[in-house]
């Protein structure tokens, strides 16, 4: 049957195979089909005949961001340490990219670790991705062998039993809460545009969360966080996450425990977290990835609340905006960190 | 092999018996998150179909396993001195283990065998498997050289039939879990019958015919290893520990110390070959500093220098890996690959 999605991987594919076979990319990043009926496989064509495996449907959670730098970097040709890059310019990555992986892109641009020439961005609306554990819950315990997918519907069918949802019904739940499915920067749009979405509370869940008092919010934390194995899925399928080391594995300072400890895993998720404040689009990636089905994307998104209330900022819109925790003006309040100082119009800070 | 048949009252009977002395713990499903917890005898339920989300290697590597306990205070009279922290702990009864998981003890054993935390944890864990009436689609247990129906690193392994289970007896301590039933319960001959035709069945499994382990052990390793797919899996793989951590046969592990107010413990933590700190030397040189070849390790280990060293691949099929990989990673495909290579 012809969907949404079926076009949408018709124009990806004709556009990459056309990218590469003009060799103005050196690769294409995209999807292809999985093993399993409920996960695709983020893929990189590095031929034009390998465009034809690509594909785009609901089940395309991974961020791509995510692989751009080292992607561009594997593509330069191979210098010493200190040796500058060669004259002219370096080889293109084509990609996809919907709303939030374009503000990832953004981001990763304004934090150096890529350069815009170097991208030929394919522009796709989304239309919201699925949550497999959602399927889970409604398929019962029972293995999913099948996954059929329409604009609007999603039929699900196992050994003996088969069912039908509305996608709605299954979408993740960042892509419900999501007002900007339309990529902010591109090259070529492929498929429809999906209008600006309105979302009615989106932060209810937070604000329910906020509401609790410090007891239960903490037991909360706690029992949210009380299977995490510390793969660290979360923060490597995190297109924010590219320290060379990243403090989890720092052993010299050591920042954190290294295992299963209730205050070392805690320590981590809160840390995690902040390093992504105002930079975290709400990709949904970190919770996609997760092998344990925890939700570590409310801990990003009470913080992507706390900038937009505190900075009016939503990370990624735009090249040409700083990031509200990259920048610092003379006039910013400053009590919490300068003793006795006494600016005016602050607020909070202690005194001492 | 003794086999007995046990109806539901029997297996109540003998749960609350066991609890009064050891702990059980069963696979238990809770806010969507399936995990082994401890369980109260009349709480137990028969497993799902397949394997809980988390292997039963939480049981055998604890996470994190304590080597050592010191003091760091100068006034103490042992400061400095540290004393192992081997405890024993009460004994306890794993239930509802997969033929998959209870071979993974067999496989770890063997490079393990002289580790003495290991023996402790072994020697003080009892393993009640339930064989599978169905397997997943993501199980390939036969073609690892497991079996739906298999009992290997079992002391009593259960087989649903008719009005209850048929119980194989498969060690010492097995028998005396059992006790008088042991010698009351017998299976009839036609039981017996049953349970061999429902071996035979399993048999047939699933996959390729032939010995991975065997084929692979005999492939030059530099054919293996030079092979062009692996950039493909390095393109797609973010290295996380995912695979590694939920996988029952993965058991590497890093080693610190961890000193808090004067009191120190030496800890053994899971670590994963996924991660670029696993190989990283002192000097800052890392012999597998690149993504593809953290990923070509994962699998040239478990299919290809484990099989050389100990002969079994060091895979039971269990399929978490499959499962939970968020990129789709899927060692089956990886064993196709490898085994295709002339
Ligand atoms: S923290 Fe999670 S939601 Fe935010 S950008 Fe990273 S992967 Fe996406
Ligand atoms: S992906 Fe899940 S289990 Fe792994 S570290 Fe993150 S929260 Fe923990
Ligand atoms: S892999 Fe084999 S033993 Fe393990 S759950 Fe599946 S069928 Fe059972
Ligand atoms: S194979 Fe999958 S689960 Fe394993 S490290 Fe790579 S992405 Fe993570
Ligand atoms: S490699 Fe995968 S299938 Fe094999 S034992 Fe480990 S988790 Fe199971």
């Amino acid at each position: 049957m012809e969907t949404l999605f079926s076009q949408t991987t018709e124009a990806i594919r004709r556009e990459a195979k056309d990218l590469l076979e003009s060799g103005k990319v050196a690769a294409f990043l995209g999807f292809v089909k999985g093993s399993l009926p409920t996960v695709t496989r983020p893929f990189v064509a590095r031929t034009p005949e390998e465009t034809d495996k690509l594909v785009w449907n609901g089940l395309c959670v991974m961020n791509l961001a995510n692989y751009l730098p080292g992607l561009l970097k594997s593509l330069e040709p191979p210098r010493r340490p200190g040796e500058p890059p060669p004259e002219g310019p370096l080889p293109r990555v084509g990609v996809i990219a919907t709303g939030c992986w374009s503000r990832n892109m953004v981001i990763q641009i304004q934090e150096n670790q890529m350069d815009r020439e170097r991208l030929v961005i394919l522009g796709v609306d989304s239309h919201g991705m699925i949550d497999r554990r959602k399927l889970e819950v409604l398929a019962g315990g029972r293995e999913i062998q099948s996954l059929e997918e329409t604009d609007e519907r999603v039929i699900i069918s196992g050994r003996d039993f088969k069912m039908e949802t509305a996608r709605q019904e299954v979408l993740r739940d960042n892509c419900l809460t999501c007002v900007h499915p339309s990529p902010v920067i591109l090259d070529k749009k492929i498929g429809p545009t999906v209008p600006e979405r309105r979302v009615h509370e989106p932060f209810a869940r937070i604000e329910e969360i906020e509401r609790m008092d410090a007891g239960s919010r903490w037991a909360w934390f706690q029992e949210e966080i009380a299977t995490c194995i510390r793969c660290y899925a979360c923060r490597n399928a995190c297109p924010l996450c590219y320290c060379p080391t990243c403090f989890v594995d720092d052993s010299h300072p050591q920042w954190v425990g290294k295992s299963i400890d209730k205050t070392d895993t805690a320590t981590f998720h809160i840390l995690r977290a902040y390093h992504c404040a105002g930079r975290c689009t709400d990709c949904g990636a970190c919770e996609s990835a997760c092998p344990m089905g925890i939700k570590m994307r409310l801990f990003t998104r009470k913080l992507q609340k706390d900038c937009l209330e505190l900075f009016a900022s939503e990370p990624g819109l735009d090249l040409n905006s700083p990031l509200p925790l990259t920048t610092y003006q003379p006039e910013d309040p400053d009590t919490f960190i300068i003793a006795g100082s006494k600016k005016q119009g602050t607020q909070g800070g202690s005194e001492k | 092999m003794k086999i007995l048949k046990l109806d539901n009252s029997d297996l109540k009977t003998l749960l609350t018996r066991w609890n009064e002395t050891r702990d059980l713990f069963s696979p238990v499903e809770g806010n969507g998150k399936v995990g082994w917890q401890r369980i109260e005898p009349l709480a137990f339920n028969e497993p799902a179909e397949g394997v809980p989300r988390a292997s039963i290697k939480v049981f055998f590597f604890p996470q994190p396993e304590t080597l050592l306990e010191y003091s760091t205070r100068s006034g103490d009279r042992d400061a400095y001195v540290p004393r192992p922290a081997m405890g024993k702990g009460r004994e306890r009864i794993i239930l509802g283990v997969r033929p998959c998981d209870a071979r993974s003890v067999m496989l770890n054993s063997l490079p393990f065998a002289n580790d003495p935390y290991f023996k402790v944890r072994k020697d003080t864990t009892l393993i009640v498997g339930f064989t599978c009436e169905r397997p997943c689609s993501t199980c390939f247990c036969s073609w690892t050289g497991g079996s739906p129906m298999g009992t290997e690193g079992m002391d009593i392994a259960m087989t649903k039939i008719e009005g209850g289970y048929l119980a194989a007896v498969l060690s010492e301590k097995g028998k005396e879990l059992l006790g008088h039933l042991h010698d009351t319960k017998e299976a009839s001959p036609e039981e017996r019958k049953q349970l061999e035709a429902l071996r035979k069945q399993a048999q047939k499994g699933t996959g390729p015919a032939g010995s991975p382990a065997e084929i692979l052990r005999k492939k030059a390793l530099m054919d293996l290893y030079n092979a062009t797919f692996w950039q493909k899996l390095a393109d797609s793989c973010i290295n996380c520990g995912a695979c590694t951590f939920l996988c029952p046969t993965c058991y590497c592990f890093d080693i610190q110390d961890e000193t808090v107010k004067g009191k120190g413990r030496r800890i053994r933590y899971w670590d994963s070959c996924m991660f670029p700190l696993f190989t990283q030397h002192a000097s800052g040189h890392n012999p597998r500093g690149q993504k593809i070849q953290r990923v070509r390790n994962r699998f040239m280990h478990k299919l290809k220098y484990f099989p050389e060293r100990f002969g079994p691949l060091s895979c039971v099929g269990c399929g978490r890996c499959i499962r939970e990989c968020p990129v789709n990673i899927d060692i089956r495909e990886v064993m196709r690959d490898l085994l295709s290579i002339q």
